[in-house]
């Protein structure tokens, strides 16, 4: 499958999002782009607070509006903008469409309803199947994310399952009605390394079997690593650098992506001492005129203080937002 | 020289209610022998429910010893309570994973360092004043902060206060209960170099327990690997992790996520 022949499915275009404090609108998203193609993932990395979440959310619009707001850009969706779309027409789309998956699995699923009613609420929302259908349905469903006797596990519920277990019906609930778009949000953050990779392995065979277009947000470069395509990373609410994830990850141009990657500790050597980032990420508040990683970056001169530099191709289809390493080639 | 911290066949029973009558106790650790020099930073790993922080609990009289003994700087903890907690902590002090959590919200920064120094040691004021400037200072943190809450910290700020406040009475054993898990990877870089740092420095002994092999590898001279409430293997670091000889510490680490760089640095 070549990348210039897969036609995006998903559009994200100038997307920025606001939210109203107490003292005045702040600026949490700020013109994010990009595009998902059938069968790929995207990765979008970054520590808290960079945003990520927040642009996970506003694609089912899911974000609370208010406080939060959709300040500008598009959502596209086959060529229809999700941000135009009023209320009734987005529940259509939700669980049908799009689906999501969150970090906390437990806190996603409800306590006092079967896990096979809650993967047959999709279809009986939106497929209009009858309760008998609709389970027979969830069981096939279960099989599939490999849970084992799913003519038992239908009728258990939530607390009798393991966090991996629950990670499964939430998978099984958000495919339920074959939806084109997944949107993963620190899915595995919850869970224990052995249980992660099963579930990582579990989005990668359903993305390909699929043709899913799959949005994963994570903060674990090692986990976008295992399964996306194309890494984008974001800080302080704006991308600063995007690409191929082994481009990314192998020659990464960008001193945050750099620091990010350094900073890991890997099993594989020592490194003593880590070099750490210096400062913390930033709050959502600060008010930034220049690069936003200027004040946490050894490289910064003077002009990245003061104006913002553009997103810059620095090799085929990888780009990054720095003065210094990815300077804007000379225009005539 | 003996150990800071030595464990012997040690049983941790939690009792499960089952019904009225019934008295059925679950084992969260099953014979567990470990042992801890000055200076030396031993890590437990494992995944959840593996026991790892029952047994750091045990040593801080946070969870029951129903068995064997633990005995910390010649202070022989067991079933019967022989020695008193409070001598204990004396030399044995926490950080906990959630800095937000484990810090009281109410109490200034200042406060919250010298808080053990009030109940532990007979220090007077002034003496106080100038131990929580020097561990202000120790831990990468400045007099501005003394004032501030932990509201008003990072989430890495509050971790240096929460190590502060360990290592303010001069413990012999930090016991680190994930102490990076919450904090973002820039974050946690530092803090681990912190914690490097202070070892050298003050001479501590760290229980690291994590369960996350690559900080491991940073930090830790001997790891032991928990499974099911037991220790299945335990060993030098480098040794354990390069060339486990147990099939779950196998799986463990082949389950890790690696970050393919196809440029090393070196």
């Amino acid at each position: 499958m070549s990348l210039a022949a897969a036609a995006p499915l998903l559009h994200v275009d100038g997307l920025s999002v606001d939210i109203r404090t107490e003292s005045g609108a702040v600026a949490v998203v700020e013109t994010v782009s990009f595009s998902i193609a059938a069968g790929r993932t995207l990765g979008l990395v970054g520590e808290s607070g960079c945003g990520k979440s927040v642009t996970a959310l506003a694609m089912t619009r899911l974000l609370p509006e208010p406080p939060a707001r959709i300040a500008a850009g598009q959502i596209r969706l086959d060529g229809q903008d999700l941000v135009a779309l009023p209320e009734r027409e987005l529940e259509r789309i939700r669980g049908s469409r799009i689906s999501m998956i969150f970090q906390d699995p437990l806190a996603a699923l409800n306590p006092v309803r079967s896990v096979g009613f809650q993967i047959s609420e999709p279809l009986r929302a939106h497929r209009r199947m009858n309760g008998r259908d609709a389970m027979k349905r969830a069981a096939e469903l279960l099989a599939q994310v490999g849970i084992p006797d799913p003519a038992y596990n239908v009728k258990r519920y939530p607390h009798e399952l393991s966090g991996g277990m629950r990670q499964r019906v939430l998978i099984a609930a958000a495919l339920a009605c074959d939806p084109d778009i997944l949107i993963a949000d620190e899915p595995t953050t919850a869970l224990d390394v052995t249980v992660q990779a099963q579930i990582l392995g579990l989005v990668r065979a359903e993305t390909e079997r699929r043709g899913l277009a799959v949005l994963l947000v994570t903060h674990d470069l090692a986990v976008a690593s295992t399964i996306a395509d194309r890494i984008q990373v974001m800080y302080g609410g704006t991308i600063v650098e995007r690409g191929n994830t082994k481009d990314v990850l192998g020659s990464p141009n960008h001193p945050y992506t750099r620091g990010l990657l350094d900073s890991v500790p890997t099993v594989r050597k020592k490194l003593t001492p880590l070099r750490a980032i210096p400062g913390s990420p930033e709050g959502v508040a600060a008010i930034h005129r220049g690069c936003r990683f200027a004040p946490r970056c050894a490289h910064a001169i003077e002009r990245c203080a003061a104006v913002e530099p553009p997103l810059v191709e620095v090799d085929l289809g990888h780009e990054s937002r720095c003065w210094v390493f990815a300077p804007p080639k000379a225009t005539a | 020289m003996s150990p800071v911290l030595a464990i012997h066949g040690l049983n941790v029973d939690y009792p499960v209610r089952a019904g009225v009558l019934s008295s059925r106790r679950h084992r969260a650790v099953t014979a567990i022998d470990l042992s801890i020099e000055a200076g030396q930073t031993v890590a437990l790993v494992g995944e959840s429910g593996s026991g790892k922080t029952s047994v750091a609990r045990a040593i801080v009289g946070l969870a029951p010893i129903s068995a064997g003994s633990i005995e910390v700087n010649g202070l022989v903890l067991d079933r019967h309570g022989t020695a008193r907690l409070r001598q204990v902590r004396q030399t044995v002090q926490m950080v906990f994973q959630q800095p937000g959590g484990s810090l009281d919200p109410r109490m200034s920064v200042g406060q919250t360092i010298a808080e053990p120094l009030l109940y532990l040691s007979h220090m007077p004021a002034a003496a106080m004043r100038a131990r929580v400037s020097e561990l202000l200072e120790l831990v990468g943190l400045g007099e501005q902060h003394r004032t501030r809450r932990p509201r008003e910290l990072s989430g890495g700020q509050r971790q240096r206060v929460a190590i502060a406040r360990a290592i303010a009475i001069s413990p012999s054993l930090v016991i680190c209960d994930e102490p990076t898990s919450s904090l973002d990877v820039s974050v946690q870089a530092q803090i681990i170099n912190l914690l490097s740092r202070l070892q050298q420095e003050l001479h501590l002994a760290y229980l690291f327990i994590s369960h996350d092999l690559g900080v491991v590898r940073q930090i830790a001279d001997v790891t032991a690997v928990m499974h099911l409430g037991q220790i299945v293997e335990t060993g030098p670091t480098d040794r354990v992790l390069d060339a486990p000889r147990d099939d779950y510490t196998r799986s463990l680490l082949s389950a890790v996520p690696a970050i393919d760089r196809a440029t090393e640095v070196t």
